[in-house]
């Protein structure tokens, strides 16, 4: 039996009880098994740690071996293949000569600056390095499909921090935005790959929102869902690491960044940041680290709220990332409602749990 | 004669790296090796909150975020003058032990195996494992189709004299995929206290931010022990294995002999004392040590800085044109000595020291078992050895450390960020000795200076033209055939780099000089 796409989407759409990431993937599994040809998948990293492709590691159910054997043809991938050199280096060579279609993965940032001289993959016939730059535009043209993975390829990243020293850039930035899906998180999630490379094979582009991403990870805050939200409702803050309440006060920036952490945690379960008693870091977010001013642990600003009338407004120094209206809106909710919030006071001591 | 060959990169290492080789009568003679990747990490740092540091230097490295974590939580702690509580402290060490136990298992199984396992064994499994058997219809149907990439990623590979014997590579390739699940155990042991991983958010300023429950103590410790089980089982009979099938490799990839460690695993709150000892071994003598012999060298590195800083005074201004210079990396030198850094250094360091008479009295049993002395533990096989004999040893005191967490206590202490104020943090990522350093000012970070394992490993010549540590141990390697130099592949990869290399092999300064790609 073929899943259908509704049959997908109705085992994702089910995430918010699932708190592992086993019973859909495994279920989207047995019908990619159906599919006799593997993908081809082309893997490279450019301006990254290697945590995305680590993080992929962890994945539970399909096994990295199912999905080397059943899922896709992992043709390029510098962390695991075997050869080295121009024995690797001509994988990509054939794949730009060849027709043969390919889904390119591309894991962290893109510098652009003296030419791409920041990082550089393999030599070309003269002996002068090849750029990462020309590789992600090349392999990218010839590419169905691209993923961003993680952060770094999605946004920038940290490489792409104020004063972004190389000019990094993420992958939309280079190639056509079209064809490109991107996942962010530092680093990127298992069953946001799996999930991503299982839709592409079985049904093509999933639906994705203005930013690129998919839907079915990335449509909620991590506030919508957070298992501290009780706390933020009944306005009671955590003051200091460690207290299991909301941790708006400590800079929390589930209220600007889209995950799915609250249904899935992380590593298969076990834990997730605000679980683990320290605020989201907005890792998914889109000035993740960013602009100098953007603290990990400082307080999201307030900011003002078209159509809520008799709130209090404050500077939005984040309109960029997410609208104006829905940052405002929740800061504008955490503060009505903390009845124990010392608006701006020493904003620097509540950040440190003083 | 005249041979020009180039790898470029050498897979199954993190990150961008690449060495240049001369080989004369069938030897390594010379060797240049370069990081091939800049990102700017401490320029991105400078003016932000000194708090920040910490979740920002762990994205130096996806495979050793807990490594930054905690030479940056330590320069913290000491620049805000405060102190972990017990708790805080034990949990630091028990995510510090489970990267250890994640990236020793990932490196030997997922990076160094395919350099002497043949992966082609599977076509003759009869056992009845389902996974083995689904890998290996796998193989055979790759293998029919006649592709170049057939079985990719595990082939193609270099020609070489891969493992014979037919049950050795079937256990090591079983072996294989039961690794990735214990890696993902220790990553979770990790993100049980610190949230998640790669890259936790539980490592704070004055302690880790998680709380302790009886639930996480067990659930760490039985994580734990089925590792430790797969240590003693599967992990340090393999290098065992290994290791009498390869003898020769016991004597290549020596390199200068000069170690260098800071310790890990503290025992007092203060940071005072650790586990593995801190030490410079220098020429055959263990000395104590001091982070004010540490100095940068960049006369062959891509930047326009000035050479020979001490990591407080670190700049880092990026040229990638400047003449003469190969690398990104810097060139570290302590006492003006290149040094190397990881397992091999901490095990030689702490059992030299005789202050802990279990890694002094392992060191000599395997050392017994193989009929040999310490002098071999300088090699390829050495580096894996002490890697897989301290895994032994960390996930046993680990499963003490673990029993010692009390519930209900605090794991953190409270702290200020001080105006300004300066302090560094020295501790032992997977791969060795790393050190970072801030500085403050106007509360906010005026410098800060990473000096990492792989620039001690992988740095490029220093400014008086002496190799860096992988050059020098490349020297004397024996490279049966250029068009496959898996000899010069396996010598990186014992140092498990932490970037992606190149390596180019050159026959020396003969009028000609043929270029040929290997394929």
């Amino acid at each position: 039996m073929r899943l259908t796409r509704r049959d997908f989407l109705k085992a994702v759409g089910g995430l918010g009880a699932a708190m592992l990431t086993s019973p859909f993937l495994s279920k989207v599994a047995q019908a990619i098994e159906q599919e006799k040809k593997n993908f081809p998948v082309i893997w490279i990293q450019g301006q990254t740690d290697a945590g995305c492709s680590e993080s992929i590691l962890n994945t539970v159910s399909p096994t990295v071996v199912d999905i080397v054997t059943d899922i896709i043809s992992l043709r390029f991938h510098q962390t695991v293949m075997a050869s080295s050199g121009h024995q690797c280096i001509n994988v990509l060579h054939e794949a730009l000569k060849s027709d043969e279609k390919f889904i390119l993965v591309v894991e962290g940032a893109v510098p652009v600056k003296d030419d791409g001289l920041y990082c550089t993959i393999g030599e070309d016939e003269q002996g002068k390095p090849i750029t990462f730059l020309k590789w992600v535009k090349d392999l990218g043209e010839k590419a169905l499909y691209v993923v961003a993975l993680g952060t770094c390829a999605t946004w920038g990243g940290i490489p792409a921090a104020e004063p972004n020293p190389t000019d990094a850039k993420p992958v939309t930035a280079i190639i056509d935005p079209k064809k490109v899906v991107n996942l962010p998180g530092c680093p990127a999630r298992p069953h946001h790959l799996v999930g991503l490379l299982a839709h592409l094979k079985l049904f093509g582009m999933p639906e994705l929102d203005s930013k690129r991403r998919p839907m079915v990870f990335f449509s909620r805050l991590i506030h919508d869902n957070c298992e501290m939200r009780p706390f933020f409702e009944k306005g009671d803050f955590a003051k200091h690491f460690s207290e299991k309440k909301c941790m708006y006060l400590l800079g929390c920036k589930g209220p600007i960044t889209y995950n799915d952490c609250p249904n899935y945690q992380w590593n298969s379960g076990v834990n997730w940041p605000i679980r683990g008693g320290s605020p989201c870091i907005g890792c998914a977010s889109e000035n993740f680290i960013g602009s100098k001013g953007n603290g990990v642990y400082m307080r999201l600003p307030e900011a003002k709220v078209p159509g809520i009338a008799g709130l209090k407004v404050k500077a939005d120094k984040f309109g960029f990332a997410v609208g104006a209206a829905t940052i405002g809106g929740i800061i504008a909710h955490a503060i009505g409602r903390a009845a124990t919030a010392k608006k701006k006071s020493n904003e620097k001591k509540e950040s440190q749990g003083e | 004669m005249g041979k020009k060959v180039v790898i470029d990169p050498i897979t199954r290492i993190e990150g961008h790296y690449s060495v240049e080789i001369e080989i004369e009568g069938g030897k390594i003679k010379d060797a240049w090796t370069r990081g091939d990747m800049f990102r700017g990490w401490e320029i991105i740092l400078e003016g932000r909150d000194p708090q920040d540091a910490i979740n920002v230097t762990q994205r130096i490295c996806g495979v050793c975020p807990v490594g930054h974590a905690m030479a940056s939580a330590k320069a913290l702690d000491s620049a805000f003058y405060v102190n972990p509580p017990d708790n805080g402290r034990i949990i630091r060490n028990l995510m510090a032990a489970g990267n250890l136990l994640h990236s020793h298992i990932l490196h030997f199984y997922h990076l160094v195996a395919l350099d002497f396992v043949d992966i082609t064994a599977i076509l003759d499994y009869k056992g009845n494992d389902a996974t083995m058997n689904n890998i290996k219809e796998w193989v055979k149907k790759e293998v029919s189709t006649g592709r170049s990439t057939a079985a990719a990623p595990f082939l193609p590979r270099y020609k070489g004299d891969y493992i014979k014997d037919k049950e050795l590579n079937l256990t090591a390739i079983s072996h294989y995929v039961k690794a990735f699940e214990m890696a993902r155990t220790a990553q979770e042991m990790i993100a049980i206290w610190g949230g998640k991983m790669p890259h936790v958010t539980g490592i704070v300023p004055g302690g880790v931010a998680e709380t302790v429950t009886a639930e996480k103590i067990a659930s760490y410790l039985y994580r734990l022990r089925r590792i430790k089980e797969f240590i003693d089982t599967c992990y340090l009979p393999d290098v065992i294995a290994v290791a009498k099938a390869y003898p020769a490799w016991f004597k290549i990839g020596g390199g200068y002999k000069n170690l260098l460690a800071y310790g890990i695993f503290e025992l007092n709150n203060e940071g005072t004392e650790t586990y593995h000892i801190p030490g410079a071994f220098i020429n055959g003598k263990l000395n104590e040590l001091n982070q004010k012999n540490i100095k940068e060298e960049v006369f062959y590195s891509k930047y326009s800085s000035p050479t020979g800083l001490h990591p407080f005074d670190g700049e880092t201004t990026p040229d990638p044109k400047k003449p003469n210079a190969y690398s990104w990396v810097k060139a570290p030198r302590y006492d003006s000595q290149p040094m190397e850094v990881g397992p091999l250094a901490r095990m030689v360091i702490t059992h030299l020291s005789g202050k802990r008479p279990e890694v002094t009295k392992l060191v000599k049993d395997t050392l017994k078992a193989l009929n040999a002395d310490e002098n071999i533990l300088f090699s390829v096989l050495g580096r894996h050895a002490c890697r897989a004999l301290e895994l032994k040893i960390v996930a046993e005191q680990a499963e003490q450390w673990v029993l010692q967490l009390q519930p209900d206590k605090p794991t953190n202490n409270p702290y200020e960020v001080p105006q300004s104020s300066e302090g560094y943090g020295l501790t032992e990522a997977q791969r060795g000795a790393l050190g970072h350093w801030i500085k403050i000012k106007d509360h906010k970070i005026e410098r800060y200076q990473c000096v990492v394992p792989s620039t001690w490993n992988c740095g490029p010549r220093d400014d008086k033209g002496r190799r860096g540590v992988i050059e020098e141990a490349l020297i004397g390697t024996p490279i049966a055939d250029p068009e496959n130099p898996i000899e010069a592949v396996r010598v990186v990869r014992s140092f498990d780099p932490c970037l992606a290399c190149a390596i180019h092999v050159i026959v020396p300064h003969s009028n000609e000089v043929k270029t040929f790609r290997v394929v």
